[in-house]
């Protein structure tokens, strides 16, 4: 972790929900080229950790730093601009444009000529797209709208990629065939992503770097095999049960952070 | 013959209609509030116009004013947005919608103030104009309106299609919080589509000034371009337009054939029977989310 210096960096980041208090003091950090993973439950505070990055809710306390430069409260526009890209929850295509269209939506900040080179780096990473090229997005499956949401993405050409649940209501196998393609896109591309899931066991195969959430604070960092191989990691995440003398166990364990 | 000429002037009255429902569905789309206002915002155009044009006030020439009051009313609509709806973003609807009740009476008052309340008309140069095609008589404010019509809608059809701008604006009208995401600066976006609107608001102004007097109150007439754009699926430009050349078209057809009073009710009742019929319109564009 430091021997480059972060592409994305937050110190103490804290944000509100209306009354509730979504982030406790957050800080994180994504080195270039490297695929972080935040990890937690429903309610942890994930996406609004996501949505405070990219603009969209301005946070109370804290900094959030691109490249060194602070862009915390910044029209979310701007924050695009300046190279940050979101992948949302759930996918959010613009239903009644095509393919083709969307993904040009993606390229909206840009006014550089390889905007053509990288749509073809897209459909080459996602050959279905490039079938359905004329289709109109709001009758693609949810694993295509998923692959569109990424492609999208990629096409702002980000410093980083932010991907919100991107497993989210999609079957194993697609799981599987999406987080491959996310892995070759970071080895082969070298794209920067962060990388929120619910789903640990994927997320932590995928990814270099994890941290876990847990209302509104990070509760653990680590490498991934680090935390793979973690106690508490498998039993609260992974779902791993742990041998005891009668094949069940007699009292619940405790998590080691609180 | 005479079905002919009642559906030429149905047509022609049809597209002005057809114009402030365009400007309804383009605000409609953008910002999911309807903008009741638009009536009088034609009606402002149609002053604007009025007093660059008359030789009683400035005494411009047709064709260099038209452009100036169009770019006139586009400032004035983004001013609007920026200036007052903005201000409400994020509030329920309906507060916007009650907003814009009040600024359309605000503007009737501005411009009966200025302009008088008495109708003037504004100086075209076909004013009585007439082309003659065997008993067939052809307005030229007809042609002007009908071939205008065409140019804007295929002016603005290129533009939503085929530029990045009028992309973006499609795409924040399809899901406002992607647009952000992809770097659209979405409240910038809403103010260039109340000048879109106030653009197309004064040249169907202008329109409805070619073939008639104006007044401060006319206005009211956006109730029927909003039955129009009712007809043709509140959210479907092609929609708007349609239907305000079914309203247009209907209403000579019920003053020529039907009892008095008929034609003031048919664009209504047409609207009831498409409620009922088609709930969305005829050109419906709406797709239940998905969980």
């Amino acid at each position: 972790m430091a021997d480059k210096s972060p592409v994305l960096e937050t110190r103490n980041l804290e944000a509100f929900y209306g009354a509730v208090m979504a982030l406790r003091g957050v800080s994180i950090e994504v080195p270039e080229g490297k695929i972080v993973t935040i990890l937690g439950a429903n309610g942890a505070g994930k996406t609004t950790l996501l949505k405070t990055i990219s603009g969209v809710l301005d946070p109370e306390k804290g900094q959030i730093l691109l490249n060194g430069e602070e862009i915390q409260g910044m029209e979310p526009d701007a924050i695009v601009r300046r190279g940050i890209a979101q992948v949302p929850e759930g996918r959010e295509v613009f239903p009644f444009l095509n393919v083709e269209e969307n993904l040009r939506m993606g390229a909206y900040t840009r006014s550089d000529n390889e905007v053509e080179s990288d749509l073809e780096m897209v459909y080459s990473y996602f050959p279905m797209l490039k079938e359905r090229i004329n289709q109109v997005a709001g009758f693609l499956s949810g694993g295509q709208q998923q692959m569109l949401a990424i492609g999208r993405g990629l096409m702002a050409r980000p410093k980083i990629l932010l991907l919100d649940e991107p497993s989210l209501g999609l079957s194993p196998l697609l799981v599987q065939e999406i987080f491959t393609i996310i892995k070759r896109l970071n080895t082969e591309q070298g794209v920067t992503m962060m990388l929120v899931e619910q789903n640990a066991n994927v997320a932590l195969k995928a990814a270099h770097y994890g941290y876990v959430m847990e209302i509104g604070r990070i509760v653990m960092a680590g490498e991934c095999n680090v935390l793979l191989a973690s106690e508490d990691i498998q039993e609260f995440y992974l779902g791993v049960r742990g041998e005891s003398q009668r094949a069940q166990k007699r009292w619940k364990r405790k998590k080691t952070w609180r | 013959m005479e079905v002919a000429q009642l559906l030429l002037g149905g047509i022609a009255s049809g597209c002005i209609y057809g114009l402030i429902a365009l400007g309804f569905v383009l605000i409609y789309k953008a910002t999911e509030s309807v903008n009741f206002a638009q009536g009088d915002m034609m009606m402002l155009g149609a002053f604007i116009t009025l007093q660059l044009v008359n030789t009683d006030y400035w005494g411009l020439p047709f064709w260099l004013a038209i452009p100036l009051a169009i770019a006139i009313m586009a400032a004035i609509g983004y001013a609007l947005e920026a200036l007052i709806i903005r201000k409400l973003f994020g509030q329920p609807q309906f507060a916007v919608v009650i907003l814009t009740i009040a600024i359309g009476f605000v503007l009737r008052f501005i411009a009966g103030f200025i302009w008088g309340h008495e109708p003037q008309s504004l100086e075209t140069p076909f004013i009585g104009v007439n082309l003659r095609f065997s008993g067939l008589v052809i307005g030229m404010d007809e042609v002007f309106v009908i071939g205008v019509t065409l140019l804007l809608t295929l002016l603005l059809y290129l533009f939503f299609a085929k530029t990045k701008l009028g992309m973006a604006m499609q795409a924040a009208s399809q899901n406002q919080l992607a647009a952000y995401y992809m770097g659209v600066p979405v409240k910038r976006i809403n103010g260039l589509v109340w000048a879109i609107a106030g653009g197309t608001a004064t040249v169907a102004g202008v329109m409805f000034a070619a073939r008639g007097a104006i007044d401060p109150s006319m206005g009211l007439l956006g109730i029927k371009a909003f039955a129009a754009a009712v007809i043709g699926g509140f959210g479907s430009l092609p929609g708007a337009l349609l239907g305000g050349l079914i309203i247009g078209i209907i209403e000579p057809f019920a003053a020529r054939y039907g009892a008095p009073g008929y034609s003031q009710i048919a664009p209504y009742a047409l609207m009831l029977l498409v409620l009922i019929v088609r709930p969305n319109g005829i050109f419906s564009q709406v797709q239940s989310k998905k969980v």
